[in-house]
């Protein structure tokens, strides 16, 4: 896996560089629609396709961006295809657009992509700019998942809105409030780095 | 009465940081010293007050008469941008040591969820003006809040046994669940609100 080549691009964002347990970027969404795996997932899809156009888009036009304006150049791509996405959330999957609440919005001000424009897309060709997106966004949704998948098993004794858990279960409330997200999270940062020193 | 409420609710119930996770990269990065803990949480606040005050004109005399309510966020943003910008100069010409200490952070207010948070919610929850206002005030203060208690226990981190994968990140994370579990106490004061 030579650095710069196709496949280390794609798969830097899935682990080594993970934007979530390496980068600690794009935080707000992955505490906040965590609480069930459904959530993280759908967030996930959001933050795949808004990455992925966006960083496409950029990486075509980076040539004509003066680069005094680039981060509000970028921040406009990013709120437009943001805006796509919200609206068609909203049309196609009411409920889930209810429970992500502003956390569909505030994709725009979510660091990773920003960051992925920034330091990749302006500077690399649309399909090195393409891999690093969906290596990036893959990366994230993973994160989310799991992160769901711990919290809704404990918090509510389900797994994608299936009980897992019998009637004897009592269920960890504070898994599914912040407290939870935040504890859980530093655990997976702690666990990744000890996975990352075992495995060199 | 009701400004109050709002106002407290913003700042230590729903914590913006603590409970709706909003403006976690700056809570996280800059949170390791008070003095610059202070400055970025005066910087937030004031970008946030003014964000609130602009954001609420915008959309109730340009976006909603004209019936261009999706271009809600795009207007929201570039507001953002531009002050970040005005408050990033401000402080170059007038306090350069806390520009030289804000660094890389100044313009990431920009991608600082907790301002754009803040005008979605006040939008979303339909506050009138002065609600706006109080609200974004209260939600820089909460702000400022959380990462000074922050900056003060990770200061005195330095000092302490930390298992070593969790140092830095993940330590942090474990504190602020802790810290969130501590503000969840002050829910009782008013309810859900």
């Amino acid at each position: 896996m030579k650095k710069g080549s196709a496949i280390y691009e794609f798969l830097k964002g899935i682990w080594k560089d993970n934007p979530v347990l390496v980068m600690l970027l794009g935080m707000c969404p992955v505490l906040a629609v965590s609480n069930t795996v459904i959530n993280g997932f759908a967030m996930g899809m959001a933050v795949l396709f808004v990455l992925v156009m966006s960083s496409l888009v950029i990486s075509t036009i980076k040539r004509i961006i003066p680069s005094q304006v680039r981060i509000p150049s970028f921040i406009i791509v990013i709120a437009t295809f943001v805006t796509i996405a919200d609206l068609f959330l909203r049309a196609q999957f009411p409920d889930i657009s209810k429970a992500l609440g502003p956390f569909i919005p505030l994709i725009i001000v979510n660091c990773i992509i920003l960051a992925r424009q920034e330091a990749f897309a302006s500077k690399n060709n649309p399909w090195k700019s393409l891999l690093d997106a969906l290596g990036m966004s893959i990366g994230f949704t993973w994160v989310l998942v799991l992160l769901g998948l711990v919290r809704e098993l404990l918090g509510f004794g389900t797994v994608a809105g299936f009980r897992v858990f019998g009637t004897w279960f009592e269920p960890w409330i504070v898994m599914i409030l912040p407290p939870g997200a935040f504890i859980t999270l530093g655990i997976f940062v702690g666990l990744q780095k000890l996975i990352m020193r075992r495995t060199g | 009465m009701n400004l109050i409420a709002i106002f407290i609710a913003a700042a230590v119930v729903n914590n913006f940081v603590l409970s709706y996770f909003l403006g976690i990269c700056p809570f996280l990065g800059v949170s390791g010293r008070v003095s610059s803990a202070l400055g970025m949480g005066f910087a937030v606040t004031f970008v946030m007050t003014i964000t609130a005050i602009v954001t609420w004109l915008i959309k109730h005399y340009l976006l909603l008469p004209f019936g261009l309510p999706f271009l809600e966020y795009v207007a929201f943003i570039l507001v953002i941008a531009s002050m970040v910008q005005f408050v990033e100069m401000f402080l170059k010409k007038v306090v350069p040591p806390l520009y030289q200490a804000l660094g890389i952070y100044l313009p990431l207010i920009t991608t600082n969820c907790a301002i754009l948070g803040m005008a979605l919610f006040a939008s979303l929850r339909q506050y009138d003006f002065l609600e706006t206002l109080f609200f974004g005030i209260g939600a820089g203060v909460g702000f400022t809040i959380a990462l000074l208690i922050m900056a003060g226990i990770r200061e005195e981190l330095d000092t302490a046994d930390v298992p070593k994968p969790l140092r830095g990140a993940g330590i942090t994370l474990i504190i602020a669940g802790l810290l969130a579990l501590a503000f969840m106490g002050f829910a009782g004061m008013m309810g859900t609100s």
